[in-house]
Parts: structure tokens; C-alpha cells; sequence
């Protein structure tokens, strides 16, 4: 069973009197595991479609399941606690909290489904840990590096157990040097057998991914899965 | 919508440190709710002082008295019909008449005053008196009035039927005038003419600042009659024997005025008989205006302060829009996000109206200190402040939260 089915998915935004479609029959599945990139031209619907399948958004149309729940039809709170549970979210601008400590920012999402603090406290500095930032605990955003800031917010995105990890050109704002780290942060959390979705416009990001989904118009243009080998060659 | 208490705790946590994080905005917006909360705070108190004041002077009078006057003292002169207008003055006369026919009281005091253009002048050697005032009454004032002399003794019969130029003081004219000599037997001069002083009063506790009896030349009412002729009216306060006799002392005193000044039987009394009870409804009236001009007065601050901490929330929402939506990404509920902005606008407010609160004990103790104003300070007040200075909180919070948790999280991540 998939952990991401959409079926026919549809999503038309009104712009004054014209209707424009962002998204035209979109229908993907996505496996537990994968290490999936999405590409497209700005414009092509790639961040509607992401918005879709991180649940910040309903269809107009269609059916999207994650994990075997039928989402399309939730309302705005069941929303966010499938947010909250099952994605983990990277954003391009980091999107901290600029005035609270990187523990602080990575407890969040817990704060939100109601975990004791001390257990909070607890899986935070595990999420840490696995970013190798457990000496920056008690920093302030304005106090990292960029690319410290993403592995904060990466952290922030693992620490509830999320069932995808879903980032939006996530070295969008980082020299090419700290990309890469960031980059092979995700292969090793993709070993570790996370599902990865990446939203860019960068070949190279893409190239790291087992599968590219190409996205022109709102239409699936093409989903090429590449082997190891392939992988080796690009 | 149900939030967990571990969610409630957390949101106010969160709303405390992004105060916290905005110390300078924050302090401003509570000012306008803290200035509202004081003025409740020190005008409370003030007119709770000024309320307890009076009611204790009034009771000071003692409980078993009576006033006469031509009209009650809460008429409004300027609307009395015609009869009312030509309400012969009460004088002397009546207060024979219920000395004479009414066995249940047992002291009658009418009282006179003269007031002298620029001030009465008494006068001692060099020595002058604050503008006293000066008074005519007959040997029944000092029991009537539950008053005690310092020194020497108060105006006799004798002194009343032979228009005796005596006089006693009141204890505060008496040191201004005597310093440490004694002032008995000695010549004053009131306005011009020449008086023996023969007794002092004691010092009178005074609730309401300056006193009048403390301050006073008391002399025989026969006297100043002689003296001041055309001063015909005056008040009379006459005493029932017993508090048990209190209903029928009235009613005596009724009859025999009504007979004395011919009030035909189907006319109503044309003079005024209060007891210490119906002046007290009478001040506690007035204050309540007084507090319902102070309510009005305060709610237009507490209102400017409210749309202050609602101007200035609407301002953070905007400004945090970014923040509240990836708030909302990462899985704040609308409930979340709610009380979180709730809870920044009640915690303005309820530190405002602390400190608002305590500015206004401070500024309530000052004008008592500065002008001897009377001051109560009251619980009622100290929790009503609180109380409106959180709902101010709530009612001007709601408008931001609403619209912070109403926020839809790609709109703010869509834009880069």
C-alpha cells in the first residue's frame, strides 16, 4: 500500500474573473522509503502540488491518501495534526522562530500535540544529535550559520517521527559547500529509511533522489525512477 | 477546539516570551490601560473616602437628633411652587414651641450663623482668628451635639436671658488666638465687638479636613440676635429622649410645629424634619452619582487603552504572519494560535491593571497625604480594576486573534 496516493487531483485558483488551473489530473503514488524530487519551471505547479501533499492545502478536486487516510475531506484542525504528525517540513527560508532557542524551535511541533516537556525536551535533543548540533542547543537562529539554521530546522522537521520529510528547495539560500552537507544529511536520513520528498529546480538536487517527478503545467510531464547505477552516471 | 493543559500552559508560555521579546512596545501599549486602571483605583478610593467621611460625621451628629429646617436639604430651590417659595423661616419661636409641648425631647439647639463679608474678625491683642466662624445657640447645643468643654463652662440660662457678651471657643480658634496663655475671663474682639471668653471646646476628631467647631465662636443666641436682628432664620436641632421614643418625638414635634405656624390641616408641613438616617440616603445618593460620573469618566480610558492594546496586537499579527503560519504548518490548531494571541493581549492588560492598580493606591495616599483628602482604599475596587482590565484584554484581543488563527499557512510561505 502507498504512502501517498492521489487520484485525478485538481486544483483551480480564481484569479479576478479567470480560473487557473495549478494542478490537472495529478496522479502519483509514493512508496514508504522513497527518495522522491519533484522538478519543475517556476510556475509548473510544483509548489501547489507540494502544498497539497503536505496537507496546507485541500484539492478543488481528486483524492489524495496518506497513509491510508483520505485527506481531501479534513477540516482545517485535522489538518494540522496530520501536519504535525506525519510530515516534517523543510522550508527554503528556514522559517525558524527567530527569538527562541534552537531547542526551543525544535520542541515546537511538540508543543502542538500536547507532549509532557520533559519528554519534548528529550526528543528534541535526540533530533539535535542527529544533526550534529547538540552544542548549539541554546542558540538563537541569529547566532547559526545558514547552514546550521537548516539542520535546525531539519531537526525540527524529524523530531515528532514524521512519516514523509518534505522540504521545498531546501538549499535554496545556501552556498554550494553547505548544500552538499545538507544534501548528504538527507541521503543519510534516507538510509535510515525516512521517505524524502524535495521540491527544486536544481539538477543536482535531483540527482541525488532514486525517482524524479517532472511537473510542466500542472501535469505530470514524466516520473523517471533512477537506479544506483544511473544515479552514478548523471 | 479543546486544547490539552499542557497546550494552555505552553501557549501562555510562548505568549509571555514574545512580550518579553517586545519590552518597549509592550510597556507603551499597557500604559493606556494602566493609566485607565489607576484612575479607578485613585478615584475609588477618594470617593469611598469621601463617602465613609461623611457617613461618619453624620453619625457623629448622634443618632438621636433631628433637623429642623424651612426646606429638606436636598430641595431644589430653584423649582419650589409659590407656597412653597413664601415657607415662613423657622426662628426661635418654634424651638420654645417644641421645648414647651413636646415631653419626648429633651433638648432643642437652634443654631444661627453670621458670616461677615471677606470673613469674621476675631481679634486678641495682636492676634488674629483663620476667619472663624461665629454661631448663636442657646445652653442645650453642647448636650444636643454630644460635645465636651476643654476648659471653663458653656452659655447658661442666665447668660441666654441677660443677652450675655460671652463667648466659648473652638479649640483650634482658641490656640491661635491664646498660644499658651489661658483664655479664660479674657477680652476678644468679633467683628468689632467686645466678647469674655469663658469656656474652650474640646478638639473635635475631624473627618472632613477643616472643621467648623474647632474653628468657631460660639456665643448666646440672644446675643447675636441683638447684634445680627435681620438674621431671622436658623435651623434647630432637637434631641429625642431615648432612642425608643425616636417615632414618637417625631410626630410631637410635627404637631406642635404645625399648630405653631397654622398649617391648615389638609396642607402639607411647610418645614423639614430629617433624622440622621434620611440625610445619610441623602449623601449616599449623591455619591452615587459621583461614582457613576467616575465609571463613565474611566471607561472612556480603559476604552482608549483597549483599542490601543487592539491597535497594536492587530500590528503584531500582520508583522507575524510568517511566524503564525509556520506555526500553523507544523501543526498549531486555530484553538492554538487563538489563545496564544488571547493570552498576549489579556497578559498586556492584566500587567497594565497590576500596575495600574498599585499607581493609583500610590496617587490615591499622595492626595491624602498632601491635602488630607480622606481615603479608603477598598478590596471591591482593587478586584473590579483587575477584572475589567482583563476583559478589556479579551474583548480588544479577540479581534487580532481571530484573525491570526483564521491565517491560512501557504499564504505566507508561498511568498519568499
Amino acid at each position: 500500500m502507498p504512502l501517498i496516493e492521489t487520484k485525478n487531483l485538481w486544483k483551480t485558483y480564481k484569479m479576478g474573473t479567470e480560473e487557473v488551473n495549478a494542478l490537472r489530473e495529478v496522479s502519483i503514488s509514493i512508496e514508504k522509503g522513497e527518495y522522491v524530487a519533484i522538478m519543475g519551471p517556476s510556475g509548473s505547479g510544483k509548489s501547489t502540488l507540494m502544498n497539497l501533499i503536505g496537507c496546507l492545502d485541500t484539492p478543488t478536486q481528486g483524492e489524495y491518501k496518506l497513509n491510508n487516510r483520505q485527506v481531501s475531506s479534513m477540516n482545517d484542525d485535522e489538518l494540522a495534526n496530520i501536519r504535525n504528525r506525519e510530515i516534517g517540513f523543510v522550508f527554503q527560508t528556514f522559517n525558524l522562530l527567530p527569538r527562541a532557542t534552537s531547542l526551543h524551535n525544535v520542541e515546537l511541533p511538540l508543543i502542538y500535540n500536547g507532549s509532557p516537556a520533559d519528554l519534548r525536551r528529550k526528543m528534541a535533543e535526540e533530533a539535535l544529535a542527529k544533526v550534529e548540533l547538540s552544542d548549539r542547543m541554546m542558540h538563537k537562529p541569529s547566532e547559526l550559520s545558514g547552514g546550521q539554521r537548516q539542520r535546525v530546522a531539519i531537526a525540527r522537521a524529524l523530531v515528532n517521527n514524521p512519516s514523509i520529510l518534505l522540504a521545498d528547495e531546501p538549499t535554496g539560500n545556501l552556498d554550494s559547500k553547505t548544500s552538499v552537507d545538507i544534501m548528504r544529511l538527507f541521503d543519510e536520513l534516507h538510509r535510515e529509511g525516512n521517505t524524502i520528498i524535495v521540491v527544486t529546480h536544481e539538477q543536482d538536487i535531483a540527482k541525488r533522489a532514486h525517482r524524479v517527478l517532472s511537473i510542466l503545467d500542472g501535469k505530470i510531464a514524466s516520473d523517471v525512477r533512477v537506479s544506483e547505477e544511473g544515479r552514478k552516471i548523471l | 477546539m479543546i486544547l490539552t493543559p499542557v497546550e494552555i500552559k505552553d501557549s501562555i508560555l510562548m505568549a509571555l516570551s514574545s512580550i518579553r521579546a517586545n519590552k518597549m512596545r509592550a510597556g507603551l501599549t499597557i500604559l493606556g490601560v494602566m493609566i485607565g486602571v489607576a484612575s479607578v483605583i485613585s478615584l475609588a478610593s477618594i470617593i469611598n473616602g469621601l463617602d465613609e467621611a461623611m457617613n461618619n460625621e453624620i453619625d457623629a451628629w448622634g443618632s438621636n437628633s433631628f433637623y429642623i429646617t424651612r426646606y429638606a436639604f436636598d430641595v431644589d430651590r430653584s423649582k419650589l411652587s409659590d407656597e412653597d417659595r413664601n415657607r415662613p423661616p423657622i426662628t426661635v419661636g418654634e424651638a420654645d414651641a417644641i421645648n414647651k409641648n413636646c415631653p419626648s425631647v429633651d433638648g432643642v439647639s437652634p443654631q444661627n450663623y453670621y458670616f461677615a463679608p471677606g470673613g469674621n474678625v476675631v481679634k486678641y491683642k495682636n492676634r488674629k482668628g483663620n476667619r472663624p466662624y461665629l454661631m448663636g445657640t442657646w445652653p442645650d447645643f453642647i448636650k444636643v451635639n454630644s460635645l465636651n468643654l476643654q476648659a471653663g463652662r458653656f452659655i447658661t440660662e442666665i447668660d441666654q436671658h441677660s443677652s450675655a457678651m460671652i463667648c466659648v471657643l473652638g479649640h483650634d480658634l482658641s490656640e491661635t488666638l491664646f498660644e499658651t496663655e489661658n483664655p479664660l475671663d479674657k477680652v476678644i474682639r468679633v467683628n468689632g465687638k467686645r466678647f469674655t471668653v469663658v469656656g474652650v471646646f474640646e478638639e473635635k476628631e475631624s473627618t472632613l479636613g477643616d472643621d467648623n467647631e474647632n474653628n468657631q465662636v460660639t456665643i448666646p443666641l440672644s446675643t447675636f440676635e441683638k447684634i445680627h436682628p435681620w438674621e431671622e432664620e436658623l435651623f434647630l436641632i432637637a434631641r429625642g429622649a431615648s432612642h425608643e421614643v425616636m417615632e414618637l418625638a417625631e410626630e410631637d414635634i410635627i404637631n406642635t410645629l404645625r399648630i405653631y405656624r397654622n398649617v391648615p390641616f389638609n396642607k402639607k408641613n411647610n418645614f423639614a424634619i430629617s433624622t440622621q438616617e434620611n440625610i445619610k440616603d441623602m449623601v449616599n445618593n449623591i455619591t452615587e452619582y459621583i461614582y457613576l460620573a467616575m465609571i463613565i469618566i474611566t471607561s472612556v480610558g480603559l476604552m482608549v487603552g483597549g483599542i490601543g492594546v487592539m491597535n497594536i496586537m492587530l500590528v503584531s499579527v500582520t508583522e507575524r504572519t510568517r511566524e503564525i503560519c509556520v506555526r500553523k504548518a507544523i501543526g498549531a490548531k486555530r484553538s492554538n494560535i487563538l489563545l496564544q494571541f488571547l493570552t498576549e493581549a489579556v497578559t498586556l492588560t492584566g500587567a497594565g491593571g497590576v500596575i495600574g492598580i498599585l499607581f493609583g493606591v500610590v496617587v490615591g495616599l499622595s492626595v491624602n497625604k498632601l491635602i488630607g483628602f480622606p481615603l479608603t482604599i477598598s478590596i471591591f475596587w482593587v478586584v473590579v480594576g483587575f477584572a475589567v482590565s482583563v476583559s478589556v484584554g479579551l474583548v480588544s484581543g479577540i479581534v487580532p486573534a481571530m484573525k491570526a488563527a483564521k491565517l491560512d499557512p501557504i499564504e505566507a510561505l508561498r511568498y519568499e
